[in-house]
């Protein structure tokens, strides 16, 4: 690694409350550990990390709660089904614990704040519902694609999947595309 | 030797606890990097802070570097590693909806939980959405699913695809990392006006 690589400007805390909070690591260094992690996750159970199977086994939890019928109906819900047991998932306990190493890491840097980000020119109310369906357009594209983030494009990249370096190539595609019409809602 | 999961049988509760462990590093990893917020992570798309891109291109080659060199002196099986099959229609489809949904969202799924366990309100509400996402895609679109399946292409890495190993590609990510870490400065030094202050 050079030493371009390694130096960092002063960096401007983004978040409000920026005068007690600590700077963010290096995002080099942070993406070191969390490689590292990921590394760790395949030596131990022989697959990368996922994010978005542990938010669709909590639906299919709902699901069985509000209406068991529909459980059978979908495939989709039979697989996360696990035998009446949806919450024992494995990815659902990686998020927990994500919660709790974000708690801490948030804690120790003193960057806890109750707060909406957005930027300046749209309101609290506005950013949620942009928030909502970002959340549930990215949610759709994930469960078409088999991954999101972690599951293609951290995790499947680093194995040199091509189908998950053509994910990684899309996300960046749509969301500069979409970034000029968007510039309201975070500059 | 590795993955210890091909020789090891772990128990439910062993493999649950195995999961929190590493989500622990996982969390403290993201929000370390500055990941719970939704506009240090939308800043890529602005060209004034690149970090989503360092961080998450560092994160790739570590592991890349770590695969590869565990594999060759013999202590990794990389058969035993399981490999998501392609579907390049859907990966390409649901790239652009998962590009979309990040850019107006201001999250993924993974760093919704960084903003959650910091405070961010419309980290929670992503997440919310997120939760109806899925559930109205096993509700509706189950058969998508089916399709996904017949039309998969295999288990296609680019060693497989090129006949070039892994090693030279590992080599040829850390070059494109080293050549991009110097162009993400100069766009970072380019764009910086558009850094709120």
């Amino acid at each position: 690694m050079n030493t371009t690589l390694l130096r960092q400007p002063g960096r401007v805390e983004l978040t409000s409350g920026a005068a007690r909070s600590k700077p963010f690591w290096n995002p080099y260094l942070a993406g070191v550990l969390l490689g590292l992690v990921l590394l760790a996750t395949y030596l131990v159970t022989g697959r990368g990390l996922g994010a978005t199977a542990g938010f669709a086994a909590l639906a299919t939890w709902i699901a069985g709660i509000v209406s068991p019928a529909q459980i059978q109906a979908s495939v989709v819900h039979l697989k996360y089904w696990n035998e009446g047991s949806p919450l024992l998932n494995w990815t659902l306990f990686v998020l927990i614990g994500a919660l709790v190493g974000a708690a801490l890491s948030g804690w120790q840097g003193r960057r806890f704040s109750f707060i909406v980000e957005r930027g300046p020119r749209v309101t609290d109310g506005q950013r949620l519902a942009l928030a909502f369906v970002g959340g549930f357009i990215a949610a759709f594209g994930a469960k078409i694609a088999k991954g999101c983030t972690s599951g293609q494009a951290l995790t499947g990249s680093s194995i040199l999947n091509a189908g998950s370096l053509v994910f990684l190539v899309a996300v960046f595609v749509a969301a500069f595309g979409l970034a000029v019409f968007l510039r309201k809602e975070w500059l | 030797m590795f993955p210890l999961s091909s020789s090891i049988e772990f128990s439910l509760a062993a493999d649950l606890a195995i999961a929190l462990a590493l989500g622990v590093g996982f969390g403290f990893a993201l929000e370390r990097a500055g990941f719970g917020s939704a506009r240090k992570l939308t800043a890529v798309f602005y060209l004034y802070d690149m970090a989503v891109v360092k961080v998450m291109f560092s994160a790739v080659v570590t592991t890349m570097i770590g695969l590869f060199a565990l594999s060759a002196i013999g202590m990794l099986d990389l058969s035993q590693l399981y490999v998501e099959p392609t579907n390049l229609t859907a990966q390409g489809v649901g790239g652009l909806l998962f590009g979309a949904g990040f850019l107006i969202g201001g999250y993924c799924p993974g760093t919704s939980m960084a903003a959650i366990a910091t405070g961010r309100k419309d980290g929670l509400v992503f997440a919310l959405g997120m939760l109806a996402g899925v559930y109205a895609y096993a509700e509706f679109t189950p058969q998508l699913d089916t399709w996904y399946k017949a039309t998969a292409s295999g288990e296609l890495t680019l060693p497989s695809i090129t006949g070039i190993g892994m090693g030279w590609w590992t080599l040829l990510f850390i070059a494109i990392l080293l050549a991009g870490g110097w162009g993400m400065a100069r766009l970072e030094s380019r764009f910086s006006g558009l850094r709120p202050s």
